[in-house]
């Protein structure tokens, strides 16, 4: 296998792997997270504000790991430097 | 199909280049410049004030409010730096929802710029609070070999924070523009509904964690609850 078909799969490969981890993992913990903030706001009716803004702010913090690969999948597709790199080789070479 | 609309390029030369990033982040400062400027035009007392002027005050004793909620006392003082983030962020990703133009937090130069703001203002803050060797002598504090893992920390929060409204305008953007090429008019609406929602989120916890950082930063560490 030449090299410039090894980095198209797995530029490919690793992209869906890394976005499909991203999505799983961080569902799992922001699950967690509403089921405890839930569980508190029944024991705590008025403390509902205070409960959900702390929510809010920790599911956001969750969600950004989940950002993180995605942003690593989408420079893997559409911005990828191994592939521009040996791309213009093949083609000027 | 463009990552980010840091390659939409309008005019070039040299090394000067304006692309749709800045013609879109001056708009936006040009807006609420206009916005602002045309609230407080005239002030006259025992006149019941416009409505505009009255709505914009909600706003800004909201965000005084609740920067005081995150443990910040004497919000007041603090509300121009964190009342300015959270403005700028909330008009800039609800651009998503004119049609041609694109969030400027969508490029990374944005983010990386307003989070930088926020590291260079608590070490500001904390030392107009605590005076200059009050504040170094705070990296110290619970163990005296936690000094560079402090600082440490504070790099990659601020890290964190750029990569996080980065990552959440940038993703909203490419999915509009994927779903465009596929299926022209139900899904991008829906998307640009999400990236509406997303965007003021993502604004209010920039903010919000901004305010917290301050805060880290600000409070006692004789009373925690009071200063």
């Amino acid at each position: 296998m030449d090299s410039i078909t090894l980095i198209a799969s797995v530029s490919m490969i690793t992209a869906a792997s890394s976005t499909c981890l991203g999505c799983v993992i961080p569902a799992l913990a922001e699950g967690r997270a509403i089921v405890t903030g839930l569980t508190a706001i029944a024991q705590q009716p008025d403390a509902a504000a205070t409960i959900t803004r702390a929510l809010f702010v920790g599911l956001a913090m969750i969600e950004s790991i989940a950002i993180y690969c995605f942003v690593v999948s989408m420079i893997l597709i559409f911005a990828n430097p191994f592939w521009t790199y040996f791309a213009s080789k093949a083609q000027g070479g | 199909m463009h990552l980010t609309p840091d390659e939409v390029i309008f005019f070039q030369t040299g090394f000067v280049k304006i692309n749709a990033t800045i013609v879109t982040t001056w708009g936006v400062m040009v807006f609420l410049v206009l916005v602002s400027w045309w609230t407080t035009r005239q002030y006259r007392k025992n006149e019941m004030p416009a409505r505009l002027r009255c709505a914009l005050e909600m706003v800004v004793l909201g965000i005084e409010s609740q920067i005081a909620d995150v443990g910040l006392f004497r919000a007041r003082k603090y509300v121009p730096f964190i009342g300015t983030l959270f403005l700028f962020l909330a008009t800039s990703n609800a651009v998503v929802a004119i049609p041609g133009c694109e969030p400027p937090t969508g490029s990374f130069s944005t983010t990386v710029v307003l989070a930088s703001f926020v590291f260079f203002a608590v070490p500001w803050f904390g030392v107009r609070e605590h005076g200059f060797w009050g504040y170094i002598k705070g990296y110290f504090k619970p163990v005296f070999l936690m000094a560079p893992f402090h600082f440490i920390s504070e790099l990659s929060r601020t890290a964190a924070l750029a990569i996080r409204l980065f990552g959440n305008v940038m993703s909203g953007s490419v999915i509009i523009a994927i779903l465009l090429t596929i299926m022209p008019v139900f899904f991008p609406v829906l998307m640009t509904i999400l990236g509406l929602v997303v965007g003021m989120v993502q604004a209010y916890i920039f903010a919000t964690l901004a305010a917290v950082f301050i805060a880290a930063a600000v409070r006692s560490h004789e009373n925690p609850e009071c200063d």
